[in-house]
């Protein structure tokens, strides 16, 4: 069954998977522990396709699925990191040109870390790709999460069609922000 | 008085949408208790002892006329006739209905206010000198800034969700007359060797459970560069201030765990890398909004002197609720909420219409709220005063005890707060009672009295010069006191005097720490300047030796 989430404004599948999850070609979404535990080996896996890679359990998975044998069906699959509240941005920064997306967890509805990992990813380190925000939150966080960058969220399924209206909640705003997920971006005053 | 544009009325208006949305969907269940609190707190909502308490943003302090019968309109409709003014310069409601607060926002949306980040772990409503623009000893009217803190703290989107509350003071004076030593920022107008504007920063103040008095965290700062480095500040506070202790997750802690060298240090490397893209503050942004504190269209008039031959009642009034205007012919005059056997701070509906009105007829229709809890007309023509003074004490706002040991700043205490421990305002009527001699206390002179009635410190006592804290002892009110305190440019932490005593012990206890002071002060020596001079250990033997000998 497919995982939903708010991406850029719509409501679409979601096609990362974890590690446990994954089959060659896919998406790999890791936490920053994971990443920074084997980060070379890691860093192998997008290369065009998952021959010689290492990982036992993805190699089994590979085996499993003979057509992943034809190159042909090879996809690159996309490397992306979940940063921890604690977890510095600094220290995934060289790394970023690698990665397709970064997240940021919010165990909790009034943690505040993340919103300072998104700006610094947006506004600092020109993060580019898809900017993740995932944990307990729900409509009532997305706008601001959308101007500190963050331009997809994983939600609860019955939250879905509510933030995609909540990215309007406001219609200015005070700050110069980064509103690379607001359905109609503002101005500065 | 700042006026809304275009963008703030919708943000404004956007917000009341938005609450109304949150709270019907907290009433119909689809919003967790948990998940709600988060949202209501930061639009100025508690659920207290006995219904909801509804916290109202006066920014800075200031109303105008209409709003203030805004309030008293509310305060008849929506509760029980009376409000609350806060050591912030805010307002609070103590009998709202959850469900009808939407409506209420509503009807302060309208006359451009709000309760947008009253509470919460957010950064907070910044508040400022009750005096700016008129006093004699101001630098810079520091309100302009203030606006443009506001702004830019109002739905800021990467701080509201702080580690815990943010509270912000401004001034421009020689005085410190808004307790920004213990504000977790503080911000004063200052100028650079070269004359230059700009400020001085400071941070890491804070009473509560840990009272701290607030460092420099930059001597000067040039001005145009205020929001990147309050960003830069926050920044750093959001990203390393403790989550884990709710007591241990203001910023005060976290510049005292890094020391204040290194917090700077952490700042200003920030602060390197947002200065040239963060927020600059342009010149025509100022200026714009100077505009909206222009002076007003004061007459061209001389200094008089209105006490003269008049009857000894208005003249203790004048000595002790006016103060000098730096306009000759002008004071400015203190509305006391602190009548004997009234909570401090509160006033009803009827009461504010009439302060409305005045404020309207002597005032260019502007109140202020002070940070001690009474109110202020800062631009009465010095011939109007006593006019002005029979109608106020016909409204029994005239007590003559402004700056007096009466004067005293109070939380609500557990009458109305969840948290008390103490009924601090039972306790205010009591030292009114035995303080009842005005030549006495007109004799003490310059006093701080500040109580709160649980570790909290919502009443400040920390920094009163006497400070009353009330504490749990088995189910029974007991009283901390201590002495010593100052909330001005001189700030400091009171010192504990000894064991708590009971609530009835504590007149007394005060008599005593006053009979001390009384006999052995220098000539014109305030009370906290006999404490700095003698410390606490005769006050603390004439207080025990009595109890022990009761």
């Amino acid at each position: 069954m497919p995982r939903w989430l708010l991406r850029d404004g719509e409501v679409v599948p979601d096609e990362w998977r974890t590690p446990s999850e994954a089959a060659p070609g896919d998406d790999l979404l890791l936490t920053f522990a994971e990443w920074s535990a084997e980060r070379e080996r890691w860093l192998a896996h997008p290369a065009p396709a998952w021959p010689g890679l290492t990982h036992p359990e993805l190699a089994r998975l590979d085996l499993a699925r003979p057509e992943l044998a034809r190159p042909e069906s090879f996809r690159a699959g996309r490397l992306g990191v979940i940063l921890s509240p604690s977890d510095a941005v600094e220290l995934l920064a060289p790394d970023l040109p690698r990665l397709a997306l970064v997240g940021a967890e919010f165990p909790g509805p009034s943690e505040g870390r993340g919103y300072s990992q998104g700006r610094l990813l947006r506004e600092r380190f020109g993060f580019a790709g898809e900017l993740r925000a995932r944990g307990r939150i729900g409509r009532d966080h997305v706008f601001l999460l959308a101007r500190s960058g963050f331009n997809s969220f994983e939600l609860p399924e019955s939250e879905l069609e509510g933030a995609k209206g909540a990215l309007r909640t406001f219609s200015a705003a005070y700050q110069r922000s980064n509103d690379a997920g607001l359905a109609a971006p503002l101005g500065p005053r | 008085m700042y006026r809304y544009d275009v963008i703030d009325k919708t943000l404004v208006s956007e917000r009341v949408e938005q609450f109304r949305d949150q709270t019907r969907r907290f009433l119909a269940g689809d919003l967790s208790e948990d998940e709600f609190r988060h949202l209501r707190l930061r639009n100025g909502l508690y659920i207290q002892r006995h219904a909801p308490m509804l916290r109202i943003a006066i920014p800075y302090g200031l109303l105008s006329s209409v709003q203030l019968r805004t309030l008293a309109s509310i305060a008849r409709r929506y509760d029980r006739g009376y409000g609350h003014f806060t050591t912030r310069q805010n307002l609070q409601f103590n009998w709202p209905k959850l469900e009808q607060v939407p409506d209420i926002l509503a009807e302060l949306a309208a006359v451009e206010m709000h309760a947008i980040q009253t509470s919460g772990n957010c950064i907070r409503n910044t508040t400022s000198d009750h005096l700016a623009g008129v006093a004699k000893d101001e630098l810079e009217d520091p309100r302009p800034w203030c606006e443009i803190i506001r702004q830019w703290s109002t739905f800021h989107p990467e701080f509201t969700y702080l580690p815990r509350k943010f509270k912000i003071a401004v001034i421009g004076a020689e005085r410190d007359r808004a307790a920004t030593l213990v504000h977790d920022v503080g911000v004063h107008i200052v100028r650079g060797a070269g004359g230059e504007p700009g400020f001085r920063i400071l941070a890491g103040g804070g009473l509560g459970r840990t009272p701290v008095i607030g460092q420099v965290v930059r001597e000067f700062l040039p001005r145009e560069h205020l929001l990147s480095f309050l960003e830069a500040v926050l920044r750093v506070y959001n990203r390393e201030g403790r989550r884990d202790n709710i007591h241990k997750a203001r910023i005060k802690i976290l510049v005292r765990a890094l020391g204040i060298e290194e917090f700077r240090r952490r700042v200003e490397t920030e602060w390197e890398s947002i200065r040239h893209s963060g927020p600059t503050v342009a010149e025509a942004q100022v200026e714009r909004m100077r505009g909206f504190f222009a002076p007003p269209s004061y007459r061209s008039l001389s200094d008089t002197d209105p006490a003269a031959g008049q009857e000894t009642a208005f003249r203790a009034w004048y000595r002790y609720n006016t103060s000098a205007h730096k306009i000759p012919g002008y004071r400015a005059v203190y509305i006391s909420l602190k009548k004997p056997g009234a909570a401090p701070g509160d006033v009803t509906d009827a009461q504010m219409e009439l302060i409305a009105d005045l404020a309207d007829r002597c005032s260019f229709g502007e109140t202020r709220v002070t940070h001690t809890q009474n109110l202020l007309l800062a631009d009465v023509e010095q011939g109007k005063c006593f006019e002005l003074w029979q109608t106020l004490r016909d409204a029994g706002l005239a007590t003559p005890n402004i700056g007096t040991l009466t004067d005293m700043i109070c939380c609500p205490g557990l009458d109305f707060c969840s948290l008390a421990n103490a009924g601090s305002i039972e306790v205010a009527r009591l030292i009114n009672e035995r303080f009842d001699d005005y030549d006495f206390v007109y004799d003490l002179g310059e006093i701080d009295v500040k109580m709160s009635g649980c570790m909290n410190a919502c009443g400040h006592h920390h920094v009163g010069n006497i400070g009353i804290l009330g504490v749990d002892k088995s189910g029974e009110e007991w009283y901390q006191i201590t002495i010593g305190g100052a909330a001005g440019a001189d700030a400091s932490l009171g010192t504990v005097i000894g064991p708590s005593v009971a609530k009835a012990e504590v007149p007394e206890t005060l008599a005593r720490l006053l009979e001390v002071y009384v006999r052995r002060r220098h000539a014109d020596e305030r009370f906290i300047d006999t404490v700095r001079r003698l410390g606490v250990k005769p006050f603390k033997e004439r207080v025990y030796a009595a109890l022990a000998a009761a």
